[in-house]
């Protein structure tokens, strides 16, 4: 009985809870497209690094806890806001400098896994200077984003969301005009598509490293902002770095429509999944759900929904 | 001068094929188990054995396995965590469903259940590579980890989740598990199976299946088109890999903690084992222990020289700048030589070979 | 390599192992105390703190009184940063750093404290686990070397029950509410569900459960549900990073905060002040008293933070939630090692001795006085049968600025907790093949 039980909680049950209540089944997928566009925030991060220099950076969630630390260090020593955003991203810029001349350039035409554990070490070398730096604690963060609850007829919107999903359209669409109207950014995309042809034309390519890791540095703050308005500025904030890893897959790690429609799939995909078919399987089933539903996108597109096919030639 | 091979004649393919061909290496390695077998349990304090030795070789272990499914299959795996709790949990139920069965059995028998469950995650290699499986392999690691959490007939509905090991003899009275258990008894116990598995794991990656795995690993569609069957091969890594990485999490819920709840096998000790394959040498069993020893002991060492240098420096500051050194320590070495501390001894030894002669 | 830099390898290997043979030279007449710390990692905004008043309060007792009966106390932190291998290593490196060894063990954290239970129990050093850790070590039969004083999370999770019910206006109203429990999906939060079951088939409540992933940075979905399934309480036990999400996240769907009830690892600053003003109204049970109103408190400002000396933190951390936690469990200690010297002189004492010490350890109200804790400390009475001793709460509630007291010590149901205790403690011991010990043979004679 018990397994006909199990069956019917897996099967009948979400379908007629869902039935019941259209509007919270609403309310939960809003929710989670919401949770799923801050993620696409920090996995901007990523596919910027991973675009233009082939690095998949371990240390982005870190850098966002060290972006949103110094903020939050500036603003309590009464900064005002747009000074400690700007004194901020110079900071960041200075980590890019750091990194590219310290970490990238001597490990120049390595395999990916040894710039990849060279990320890892950077991310303890900035967990460990960060927290020196500024200290373990707490810091709370509120730079005046609104966060009321908003109901429209029975659905639940929080407006810090709400403004969340805006700034990072703000951001999205910065970052496209960036690439594609600039000369920078079309630089940029000549190195993502190849970094030999690029520098045969006369790309600097370490100039270019910097450029890229300098914005993925203030998408780190952005991200780090608002995480932080969120849970606070603290240790635990480099976790969401593991949040977004599914939303990379998903969308591919070389697109960045791919981190936003990713962001979103996965975000309304988990939360649904853990209102509706949580309590058959006892709960907190949100984590390894996120990976599920990518690797079952994974298996139909094995670069994810937006990567570029990898062409294999023997 | 020293480590020259002239003089060394092999007069048998057998002799030709041997894991050290080179005398002064036999007699290199005779000595280093002399020393870990008799000069160790007799020198070493109970905070060696404990403390150091044994999580030592029980992550040496888990790093072969990685190492077999990384570094010689080239399938980036990041469920090594959730493997080895499934060794552990399949200990823990077989021994407390079967008192009397010896705790050796009851390894081996957790280890195959692992292989198994291994063998189905690694179902999705054959479709996804790269960093893509890196992060599939996640998933494998966060469901196992919910799963062992959530259903409470994996610890014998115990109230806290905690699964705590009954104490366990070999050879009748020697314990290895439990409260009664000598330290010297546990390091010996776990010595031996790590050095047995270590010799097993070398001749395997000598011989076919090893090269079929590099073979996968270096060019995958070459190798399907000279042959070597891509679904054998990659499931058989992940099979043995996981067999490795069951009874390192066997051991190390058994004889190093004594008790151990599902987190402890969570994604930082996956990206742990990771990192010493990395840092030692990917494809490379000496580089896993290398790579296990670099992970268990320099952030020990890091923590002690300012003590005993009598610097009295607050924890937090120690415990941040032993970070520090860690990450900068990690990208010295990979600066260095990316290609681990294996290769490290490799360019040592040949350099020993020119020895005194510069070049 | 050149040679050059393989010698300086070599030297630097050799020079650790010196260093790790070389014990350090312990002056006579001292305790040795190692203090498991975390002041690093995500869980340093809570460890600190306590780590603080503790090594405060012993850095008082020395500087006001000598020590205790004329034996200065020392003790060295080791960072665990909250990771089980490394306590065990903090541990095994620190338990024989004195003549005597290490006087008593306080873990902090539940997984810890799990394993070293057998370690501690076989070198014969008492593991102290204030409010965290093993429940049923309460019953000291089973766990000679384990003591849960003041509280445990069962006994929490009753008092916070009979706390609603008070609220509610009487038990029989309990009838058909709705308490839903968030809690940190692990062992730490799966404590307190079987008493909650227990009592929510006893008073007639539905008792709902919330499983949150650890870390638990993202509890939308969780709070949508509690928003749709409206229970009329909601209790956390939560650790970290999880405690504020969930109060921004119950702030978000505006759930009622002064219905939100937290255990004591979910009550204190580092907890609500990231989600600022929302987190107003919010309540948690405590097991010591707040503030900075006692005479010891006084004491510490005086002897560690007067005149130019410097504590181990800001004078104004003085008094915080997590901070007189820390006090606490260092009086307690250090009480017990008074009580222990009664009976073995006013010696450096070894784990053993002080076993005895935490065993008859009996604060009455005057002796609570005597020691300036008032308020700060609850009545309790260690015995052999019993490593809890008190067992009370108290529920707070944060203001904005501080948390502060709504209720008295509410007593739990000692004897419905107490067999529970002993009933998974003696499946613990069947398992393990331990014997019991018989604690009406044990002399009670000091």
């Amino acid at each position: 009985m018990e397994f006909l039980d199990f069956l019917q909680a897996l099967f009948v049950t979400p379908f007629v809870m869902m039935w019941q209540n259209p509007e919270f089944l609403l309310e939960v997928v809003i929710g989670g497209l919401l949770t799923g566009v801050m993620y696409s925030l920090v996995a901007l991060g990523f596919v910027l690094i991973y675009k233009a220099s082939g690095v998949f950076n371990f240390a982005q969630g870190t850098m966002v806890l060290f972006a949103a630390l110094t903020f939050v260090g500036l603003l309590e020593h009464g900064v005002p806001v747009w000074a400690a955003f700007i004194l901020t991203a110079l900071v960041m810029i200075l980590l890019a400098f750091i990194i590219e001349r310290l970490v990238l350039r001597p490990l120049v035409n390595q395999e990916p896994i040894i710039l990849f554990m060279a990320t890892i070490g950077l991310s303890y070398l900035l967990d460990g200077f960060g927290e020196i730096a500024w200290g373990g604690d707490v810091h709370a963060l509120d730079i005046g984003i609104p966060k009321e609850p908003l109901v429209f007829g029975g659905v639940l919107v929080n407006e810090f969301d709400l403004c969340a999903a805006a700034i990072c359209g703000v951001l999205v669409a910065a970052l496209a005009v960036f690439f594609q109207k600039t000369s920078i950014g079309r630089a940029l995309r000549a190195v993502a598509d190849d970094h030999q042809a690029a520098q045969s034309v006369g790309i600097p390519l370490k100039t270019i490293w910097i450029i890229v890791w300098s914005v993925a540095g203030i998408v780190g703050l952005v991200a780090g902002i608002l995480w932080g308005s969120n849970l606070g500025v603290q240790f635990s904030l480099s976790l969401v770095a593991l949040k977004a890893l599914p939303v990379l897959i998903l969308g591919g790690l070389t697109s960045v429509p791919g981190a936003i429609v990713g962001g979103l799939i996965v975000g309304s995909g988990e939360k649904v999944a853990e209102v509706f078919w949580g309590p058959a399987t006892g709960g907190a089933i949100e984590d390894w759900f996120a990976y599920a539903l990518a690797l079952v996108f994974l298996l139909f597109r094995p670069q994810g929904l937006f990567g570029e096919r990898i062409i294999e030639r023997v | 001068m020293l480590y020259r091979e002239t003089g060394q004649f092999k007069t048998s393919y057998i002799a030709d094929q041997a894991i050290f061909p080179i005398r002064q290496d036999r007699y290199l390695a005779a000595a280093l188990l002399v020393v870990a077998y008799v000069a160790v349990p007799i020198l070493g304090t109970e905070y060696w054995l404990l403390t150091i030795m044994i999580p030592f070789l029980v992550f040496a272990l888990a790093a072969i396995g990685l190492n077999i499914l990384t570094g010689y299959a080239g399938q980036v795996s990041l469920g090594t965590g959730g493997f080895m709790a499934v060794g552990a949990f399949a200990t823990y139920k077989i021994t407390t469903s079967f008192p009397g069965l010896n705790i050796v059995v009851v390894f081996v028998l957790a280890g195959i259940i692992t292989a198994l469950v291994g063998v189905m995650f690694g179902w999705p290699s054959l479709r996804i590579k790269g960093f893509y499986l890196a992060v599939a392999t996640l998933a494998s690691q966060f469901f196992l980890i919910w799963m062992f959490n959530k259903f409470p007939w994996f610890n014998n509905y115990t109230a806290s989740g905690v699964i705590s090991a009954p104490p366990r003899a070999v050879f009748g009275h020697f314990f290895v598990t439990g409260a009664e258990a000598n330290p010297v008894d546990k390091y010996l116990f776990v010595l031996t199976t790590v050095v047995a598995m270590a010799f097993i794991a070398k001749n395997l990656v000598r011989g076919r299946v090893g090269r079929s795995w590099m073979a996968i690993r270096d060019m995958d569609i070459a190798a399907e088109i000279i042959g070597i069957q891509p679904l054998q091969t990659k499931l058989l890594a992940f099979a043995i890999s996981s067999f490795y990485c069951g009874i390192s999490g066997a051991m190390w819920a058994f004889i190093y903690t004594g008790g151990v709840e599902a987190l402890a096998f969570d994604i930082d000790r996956s990206f742990q084992i990771l990192f010493m394959i990395i840092i030692g040498g990917l494809g490379s069993i000496l580089g896993s222990f290398l790579g296990a020893a670099f992970i268990v002991l320099v952030p020990i060492f890091l923590e002690y020289t300012p003590m005993s240098l009598g610097l009295n420096i607050p924890v937090n500051y120690i415990s941040n700048m032993q970070s520090m050194i860690f990450g900068a320590l990690i990208v010295f070495f990979l600066i260095v030589e990316p290609r681990g501390l294996a290769r490290l001894w490799q360019t040592g030894k040949e350099k020993l070979r020119m020895w005194p002669f510069p070049y | 390599m050149k040679l050059q830099k393989l010698c300086c390898v070599v030297l630097g290997v050799a020079a650790f192992g010196f260093g790790m043979a070389a014990e350090n030279a312990m002056a006579q007449n001292e305790q040795f105390i190692p203090r498991l710390v975390y002041r690093t990692g995500p869980y340093a905004p809570n460890g600190i703190p306590f780590a603080d008043g503790y090594a405060d309060y012993l850095d008082m007792i020395n500087a006001r009184d000598g020590g205790v009966g004329g034996v200065k106390i020392t003790y060295e932190e080791c960072e665990t940063n909250y990771n089980n291998d490394k306590g065990v290593e903090c541990y095994e490196r620190l338990k024989n750093h004195a003549p005597t060894g290490a006087t008593v063990v306080d873990p902090l954290s539940t997984g810890i404290t799990y394993a070293l239970i057998e370690r501690a129990t076989a070198d014969k050093i008492p593991i102290v686990s204030m409010g965290y850790g093993r429940a049923d070590a309460s019953y000291g039969a089973v766990f000679p070397y384990v003591f849960t004083y003041p509280t445990t999370y069962w006994d929490g999770a009753d008092t916070i029950i009979t706390y609603i019910a008070k609220q509610e206006g009487g038990v029989d109203k309990l009838k058909g509410k709705k308490i839903a429990l968030v809690y940190h999906d692990s062992a730490y939060g799966k404590e307190p569900i079987p008493t909650l079951d227990k009592l929510s088939a006893a008073d007639g409540f539905t008792f709902l459960k919330f499983p949150v992933s650890p870390p638990g940075i993202d509890q939308k979905a969780t709070w949508l549900q509690i928003r749709q399934q409206r229970p009329d309480y909601v209790l956390m036990w939560g650790w970290g990073v999880m405690n504020s999400t969930a109060i921004k996240e119950a702030a978000a769907v505006g759930y009622p905060m002064n219905h939100f009830i937290g255990v004591w690892w979910s009550g204190a600053e580092p907890d609500v002040v990231p989600a600022g003003d929302s987190a107003k109204g919010y309540k948690a049970a405590q097991l010591s008293g707040v503030g900075r109103n006692y005479p010891v408190i006084n004491d510490i400002l005086k002897y560690v933070y007067g005149s130019g000396k410097t504590g181990h933190t800001t004078a104004d951390k003085v008094g915080e939630v997590l901070y007189d936690r820390g006090v606490m469990n260092a009086m307690m200690d250090l009480e017990a090692l008074r009580i222990a010297q009664t009976r073995y002189g006013k010696k450096p004492l070894t784990g053993e001795q002080m076993r005895w010490g935490l065993e008859h350890l009996d604060l009455t109200p005057q002796r609570i006085a005597a020691m300036g804790g008032t308020g700060l400390l609850q009545t309790m009475k260690i015995t052999c049968a019993d490593h809890e001793g008190g067992g009370s709460v108290r529920i707070t509630q944060w203001d904005g600025k501080a948390f502060h007291p709504v209720s008295d010590w509410i007593k739990p149901h000692q004897d419905m907790i107490r067999d529970m205790y002993k009933e998974s403690a003696l499946a613990y011991a069947k398992e393990k093949n331990i014997t019991p010990r018989d604690c009406s043979q044990i002399s009670e004679a000091r």
